[in-house]
C-alpha cells in the first residue's frame, strides 16, 4: 500500500472525474485539476469566491463550481480552458446545484425551495420546476440518466414528478400516499422508485416508472420509522434502516420482507467474525526507529492499532440517545451494498463505533468491526468486495472477506482521515482530512499485510 | 386420721390437740379438784352449742357423773362432729373444684392475653403495610399524574420535534413497565390526537408558507431580477451530438412510448429470468419426483400388505400423472401444473411415510443393537485393545527416544554442571539398575565369603587331621622302631591282633576303595605330579586316609601319590623316611600288593 504526499483542499471538495482520469480539488477559490496517474497539475482555474460545491459533468469534460453564498455558479471546461460560463441565480439565493445526467444542464435549487431552475448550456434556456420539496432526498436521477424524479409539495400533499431528462418533459405527476415524504430513490435498473415517509411513520412506497403504486411496506406503527433506504446494485433488494435499530430487506418480486437484520448490543452469533480494534501506545523507540520517525514525522505520537478477533459473546458499547434532542442518535442511518450486491454494510447510530457487514447470500451477519472511535465514513470498493472506513484518526481501515487491516497513514502534521472515496477502478482511495488530502494506492500483493512505506513524489 | 378425730372447728381442734398432747404432762382439763368448775364449763359449752343436756354430778363431791346426760351429750357431740366432718369434706371438695376452675380461668386468661398481644402486633404490621401501599399508590398516582402532565404539557400547537420525542419515548419499553395496557392505549390515543393536531397545524403553517412562497416568486417575477442570468462564452453542443428538438405532441408521445418500451423491456427481462428460474425449479421438481419414484418403487412390493390393492391403484394413478405431466411438461397450463404438484405431493407423502417407517425400523434395530450390545465379539474388542496397547507402547517408546534426543541436545547446549545435573536426572533409572546389580554382586560376594569360610574351615580340619596323621605315623614309626628292638614278638602280636580285628571290619571298604583307585591310579602314576586341587575334602577320601593310616603302604602308587603330595608340603626328609618304610614293609602288604601290581604292570 502506497501513499501519495499530502495536497491541500478546502471544504472536502475533491472529486475524481467519472472516467477516472482526472482529480479535481478546490483550494479556497481555486480549482486544481490533476492527472490521476501522475498527479501533475493540468489545469488551474480561479473562481470568484470560495467554492462551496464542486461537481464533474458525466462526460468528465466540465466542472461545476458553486458558490452558494453568492448565488453563483461557474463552469469550467477541460478541453477549452479559456471557455467559461457563469450562472447567477440572483437575489433569490441558491442552496443546491447539480449537473443533469447529460452534462449540458444545471439544476439549481433556490432558497426556500421556491423552485428548481434548469439552465441549459446548449441553448442558454432556463426553465423552472415549481414546488420542490425540502427533504432528505428530493431529487433523484435514474442510473442511466433517462429520468428524474422530483418530490413536490402542493396543498399539503406530496407529489412526485417524473421528468424525461432529455428535454425536461414531464412524464408523470402523481400524488403519493405519504404524510410527509422524506426521500425518493430510483432502483438501479431505473424501473422502480422507492419513496419513504418521514421518521414519524414507517412507510415505504414503491412506484413504477409509469406512476403505478407497486407496493406499500410498513413494519410497525407508533414509533419512529425509516431512517435510510438503499437499493442493492442488482435492484434485487431494498434495504431499509429504521429507528428500531433494524434493517429490513425487501425483495423485488413480491416487495415483501425477506430478512431482518438486528443490531444487538450483545453479539452471540458464533458464525460472525468480530474484529475489535485494539490500540497500544508505541514503546520507546530505538535509535533507528527514532530517526525514521523524525523523517516520517508525527507517527511517533500516534498510537498503533490492530484488529483482534474476539470470540462471542461480545458487548458493543451503546450510547443511550437523549430523547429531548432533535435527530436522536439511534437507529440505522447508513446502509451500503457492495458492488457485487454480496455484502451489506450498516451502522447503527447508538453504536457508532461498530460497522456491521451482512452476507446477502446467507442473509446473516458476516462480520462486525468494532472501532475504538466512532465511524465517520465507510465506502465499498466499486470493483471488489472490499470496505474502507475511517474514524477521524490517522488510520485507514479495510475489511474484506479475507480479513481486516488497520493502516497508519504515514503523513506529517497529524493528518486525520475525515472521509474517503474510492477511485472508480478500485485501485486507490482518496483520503480527505480537514484541509488536506492524500491518495492511498492499493497494491495487490501488499494489500493484505498492510506494510507501510511511502512513495515520495517530487513534483511541482 | 388424727385430723378427723379432732374437734369440729380448726381452732378448737388445735386446742384439743394441744390439750391431748399436754394431758399427761401438765395435767388434765378436769382433775379431782375442779370437777364442778369443769362441769359448769362443759355445761356452758354445751349450752352454747345449743345442746339442752345438762350434766350434773351424781354426788355433791362431784366424783361421779350422771351417766345418761353425759352419754347423751357425748352422742350429741359425736353427731355434731360427724355432720361437721361431712360438711368439711364437701367444702374441701368444693374448694378444690374452685381452685381448679380458677387455674383454668387463669390459663385462659394468659392465653387470651397472648392472643391479644399477637393481634395487636398483627394490626400494627397491617397498618405498616397499608401505609406503605398508600405511599406506593401515592407515588404511582404522582407518576401517572406526571405522565399525564407530560402529555398535557405540550401546548396545543404541537411541533414535529415533540412528536419525534413522543415516538422515541414509545420505543423505550422501560417507560411502560409501570403502565398497563389501558394506559398505553390511552397514551397512544393521545399521541394520535396530537399527531392529528400536529398535521393540522403543520398544514396550516404550510399553507401560509406556500402563500408566502407564491408571493415571493411573484415578486421575483414582477421585479424582473436583472441579476438572474447565464453568461456562456459559446453554447455547447449536446452531449449526444443531436440538435435539440421542439416540444411537440409527437415528442410527448414518443416519450410515453419510450417509457413503456423501457418498462416493457424490464418486465420482459424479469419475466425471462422468472421463466428461467421457474424452468429450473420445475426441472428440480421433476428430478425430485423421478428420484422419489425410483426410491419408492423397489420397496413398494415389500411394503405391500393388506392395502395392496389400494396402493396398486395409487401407483397406476401415479403412472398416469407421470405420463400426463411428461406430456404437458412444456405447456405450462394450469392443469398440468396442478397435476405435477399433486403428484409430487403424493409422492412426497409416500416418501415421508416411507422415511418414517424406515425411521421406526432403524430405531427398532438400534434398540435391538443396544440390547445386543453385550454380544459384541469379545475377540475383536480384545484385538482392538491389544492393538491400542501396542500403539501406546510405540508412542511411549517414541516419546522416550525423543526425550533422550532432546536431553542430549540440551546437555550439549548447557554448561557442564547443569548438563551433569540433567544427565543425573535422566540416568537415575540407570543408577537404579546399577544399584540393583551392585546388590546382586554383594550377595554373590557374601556367598563367596561363606564358601571361603567353609573352605578355610575344611583346610583347618584337614590340617588337624594331618597333624593326627603325623602323630599316628610317628607312633607307627615308633612302633616299627620298637619292633626292630628285641621286644618285637610281643609287640607284633599285640599289634597284629589289633590289626586283624580292625581289618576284618574294614576289609570290604578297603577293597572298594582300592578298586576305585584302580582307574585313577593309571593316570596318577603316569603323571604323578602333585596338585593342590587333588586334595579334595570329600569324606570318603578322609575315610580312606583313615584306613590307609590304619593300613599304611597299601599300594605303591597310591601311597607314592599321597607321599608326593605330602612331600610337597613337608619336605625331603619325609620322603626319605617313606621310601625307607616302603622298602621295609613290602612283605606285610602282600595281599593287597598283588592285585595292585597286576593292575599296574
Amino acid at each position: 500500500m502506497n501513499f501519495s504526499e499530502l495536497f491541500k483542499q478546502s471544504n472536502q471538495l475533491c472529486k475524481v472525474s467519472p472516467d477516472g482520469k482526472y482529480l479535481a480539488t478546490c483550494v479556497q477559490y481555486r480549482l486544481v485539476v490533476r492527472d490521476v496517474s501522475t498527479l501533475q497539475i493540468l489545469h488551474l482555474y480561479t473562481c470568484l469566491d470560495q467554492v462551496s460545491h464542486m461537481e464533474w459533468s458525466s462526460d468528465s469534460l466540465f466542472i461545476l463550481c458553486a458558490m452558494y453564498k453568492r448565488g453563483l455558479i461557474q463552469v469550467w471546461s477541460l478541453e477549452q480552458p479559456d471557455w467559461h460560463c457563469k450562472i447567477d441565480e440572483g437575489s433569490i439565493g441558491l442552496v443546491s446545484s447539480r449537473w443533469s445526467p447529460d452534462g449540458r444542464h444545471i439544476l439549481n435549487t433556490t432558497e426556500f425551495h421556491l423552485r428548481v431552475t434548469v439552465w441549459s448550456l446548449c441553448t442558454k434556456a432556463v426553465s423552472y420546476m415549481k414546488y420542490p420539496k425540502a427533504c432528505q432526498k428530493g431529487i433523484d436521477f435514474s442510473k442511466d440518466g433517462g429520468y428524474m424524479a422530483l418530490a413536490e409539495r402542493r396543498d399539503c400533499k406530496d407529489y412526485v414528478s417524473i421528468f424525461v431528462c432529455e428535454d425536461w418533459h414531464l412524464l408523470r405527476n402523481f400524488e403519493t400516499e405519504t404524510q410527509d415524504l422524506s426521500g425518493l430513490e430510483w432502483s438501479p435498473n431505473g424501473c422502480v422508485l422507492a419513496v419513504w415517509d418521514s421518521c414519524l411513520e414507517y412507510k415505504v412506497l414503491l412506484y413504477s416508472l409509469d406512476g403505478r403504486l407497486l407496493s406499500t411496506y410498513s413494519a410497525y406503527e407508533w414509533s419512529l420509522g425509516v431512517k435510510c433506504v438503499s437499493w442493492s446494485p442488482s435492484s434485487q433488494f431494498l434495504a431499509i434502516g429504521s429507528y428500531d435499530e433494524k434493517v429490513r430487506i425487501l425483495n423485488h418480486i413480491t416487495w415483501g420482507k425477506i430478512a431482518q437484520f438486528e443490531h444487538p448490543a450483545s453479539i452471540d452469533n458464533t458464525k460472525a467474525t468480530v474484529y475489535k480494534e485494539v490500540e497500544r501506545r508505541p514503546a520507546v523507540p530505538s535509535d533507528e526507529l527514532l530517526q525514521h520517525n523524525i523523517k516520517v514525522g508525527s507517527t511517533l505520537l500516534n498510537t498503533k492499532s490492530k484488529y483482534e478477533i474476539c470470540a462471542p459473546p461480545i458487548q458493543i458499547p451503546v450510547v443511550k440517545p437523549d430523547p429531548d434532542r432533535a435527530n436522536p442518535k439511534i437507529g440505522v442511518s447508513v446502509l451500503a451494498f457492495s458492488s457485487d450486491s454480496r455484502y451489506l454494510a450498516s451502522r447503527n447510530d447508538n453504536m457508532a463505533t461498530a460497522v456491521w457487514v451482512w452476507d446477502m447470500q446467507k442473509m446473516s451477519l458476516e462480520a462486525v468491526l468494532e472501532q475504538t472511535a466512532a465511524v465517520r465514513c465507510f465506502q465499498w470498493d466499486p470493483r471488489h468486495p472490499r470496505l474502507a472506513l475511517c474514524t477521524g484518526n490517522s488510520k485507514l481501515y479495510l475489511w474484506s472477506p479475507r480479513g481486516c487491516v488497520s493502516v497508519q497513514v504515514p503523513a506529517e502534521g497529524g493528518f486525520q482521515v475525515q472521509s474517503l472515496s474510492w477511485h472508480c477502478s478500485g485501485d486507490f482511495l482518496i483520503l480527505l482530512g480537514k484541509d488536506q488530502l492524500c491518495l492511498c494506492y492499493m497494491d495487490a500483493e501488499q494489500e493484505e499485510n498492510g506494510r507501510l512505506w511511502r512513495r515520495k513524489k517530487d513534483r511541482k | 386420721m388424727s385430723h378427723v378425730m379432732m374437734s369440729p372447728s380448726r381452732q378448737s381442734n388445735l386446742e384439743l390437740a394441744y390439750s391431748l398432747s399436754t394431758y399427761s404432762v401438765i395435767g388434765a382439763f378436769c382433775t379431782e379438784d375442779n370437777v364442778p368448775q369443769c362441769l359448769l364449763h362443759i355445761n356452758q359449752e354445751l349450752a352454747s352449742l345449743g345442746l339442752p343436756v345438762c350434766i350434773e354430778a351424781s354426788s355433791p363431791e362431784g366424783a361421779n357423773l350422771n351417766a345418761v346426760p353425759v352419754l347423751n351429750a357425748v352422742y350429741e357431740l359425736l353427731q355434731i362432729h360427724r355432720r361437721d366432718m361431712c360438711t368439711l369434706e364437701e367444702m374441701e371438695k368444693e374448694q378444690m373444684k374452685k381452685s381448679s376452675s380458677l387455674d383454668l380461668i387463669q390459663m385462659t386468661n394468659s392465653r387470651l392475653k397472648d392472643q391479644l398481644e399477637l393481634s395487636i402486633r398483627e394490626k400494627s404490621g397491617l397498618y405498616e403495610t397499608e401505609r406503605q401501599l398508600q405511599l406506593k399508590l401515592k407515588t404511582l398516582q404522582r407518576c401517572l399524574k406526571g405522565e399525564k402532565d407530560e402529555v398535557k404539557l405540550f401546548p396545543p400547537v404541537c411541533c414535529k420535534k415533540q412528536l419525534v420525542y413522543f415516538h422515541l419515548r414509545m420505543q423505550e419499553p422501560d417507560q411502560f413497565v409501570c403502565l398497563d395496557l389501558g394506559q398505553v392505549q390511552k397514551l397512544q390515543s393521545i399521541i394520535a390526537s396530537r399527531a392529528s393536531q400536529y398535521s393540522h397545524d403543520a398544514k396550516r403553517k404550510e399553507r401560509e408558507a406556500a402563500k408566502l412562497k407564491e408571493r415571493l416568486s411573484q415578486l421575483l417575477i414582477d421585479r424582473k431580477d436583472k441579476k438572474l442570468a447565464i453568461d456562456v462564452l459559446n453554447n455547447l453542443g449536446r452531449s449526444d451530438g443531436k440538435r435539440s428538438q421542439w416540444r411537440t405532441t409527437k415528442a410527448t408521445a414518443s416519450h410515453e412510448g419510450e417509457m413503456y418500451k423501457f418498462l416493457l423491456c424490464d418486465y420482459e427481462e424479469s419475466q425471462k429470468s422468472l421463466v428461467l428460474e421457474n424452468a429450473e425449479l420445475k426441472k428440480v421438481l421433476q428430478q425430485m419426483k423421478k428420484e422419489m419414484m425410483h426410491i419408492l418403487s423397489p420397496c413398494q412390493p415389500s411394503s405391500r400388505g393388506a392395502t395392496a390393492d389400494e396402493e396398486l391403484a395409487e401407483s397406476d394413478e401415479d403412472e398416469k400423472t407421470r405420463d400426463s405431466s411428461r406430456d404437458t411438461l412444456d405447456q405450462s397450463c394450469e392443469h398440468a401444473r396442478e397435476q405435477l404438484t399433486n403428484s409430487i405431493r403424493l409422492q412426497w407423502r409416500k416418501l415421508r411415510n416411507h422415511v418414517e417407517k424406515l425411521d421406526n425400523q432403524a430405531s427398532q434395530v438400534l434398540h435391538q443393537m443396544e440390547s445386543n450390545k453385550d454380544m459384541i465379539p469379545f475377540e475383536t474388542h480384545q484385538d482392538e485393545m491389544e492393538r491400542m496397547r501396542h500403539e501406546v507402547q510405540q508412542c511411549k517408546e517414541f516419546i522416550h527416544a525423543q526425550q533422550q534426543l532432546l536431553q542430549q541436545q540440551l546437555s550439549t547446549s548447557f554448561d557442564d554442571e547443569t548438563a551433569a545435573l540433567l544427565y543425573d536426572c535422566y540416568t537415575l533409572e540407570e543408577k537404579e539398575r546399577l544399584k540393583e546389580e551392585w546388590r546382586l554382586f554383594e550377595e554373590q560376594k557374601r556367598n563367596f565369603e561363606k564358601e571361603r569360610r567353609n573352605f578355610t574351615e575344611a583346610a583347618i580340619r584337614l590340617g588337624r587331621e594331618k597333624q593326627a596323621f603325623e602323630e599316628d605315623r610317628a607312633a607307627w614309626f615308633k612302633n616299627h622302631f620298637l619292633n626292630m628292638t628285641p621286644f618285637t614278638n610281643r609287640r607284633r602280636c599285640s599289634s597284629s591282633d589289633g590289626q586283624s580285628s580292625l581289618s576284618i571290619i574294614s576289609e570290604p571298604e578297603i577293597r572298594m576303595s582300592v578298586k576305585a583307585h584302580k582307574a585313577k591310579a593309571s593316570t596318577y602314576t603316569t603323571f604323578s605330579t602333585p596338585k593342590s586341587s587333588r586334595s579334595t575334602a570329600a569324606p570318603s577320601t578322609t575315610d580312606l586316609y583313615r584306613t590307609l593310616r590304619l593300613i599304611p603302604d597299601c599300594s605303591s602308587s597310591m601311597h607314592s601319590n599321597q607321599v608326593w603330595q605330602e612331600s610337597s608340603t613337608n619336605g625331603d626328609e619325609d620322603i626319605r623316611i617313606k621310601s625307607k618304610s616302603r622298602g621295609l614293609h613290602c612283605s606285610d602288604l602282600d595281599i593287597f600288593a598283588l592285585g595292585e601290581d597286576d593292575s599296574l604292570t
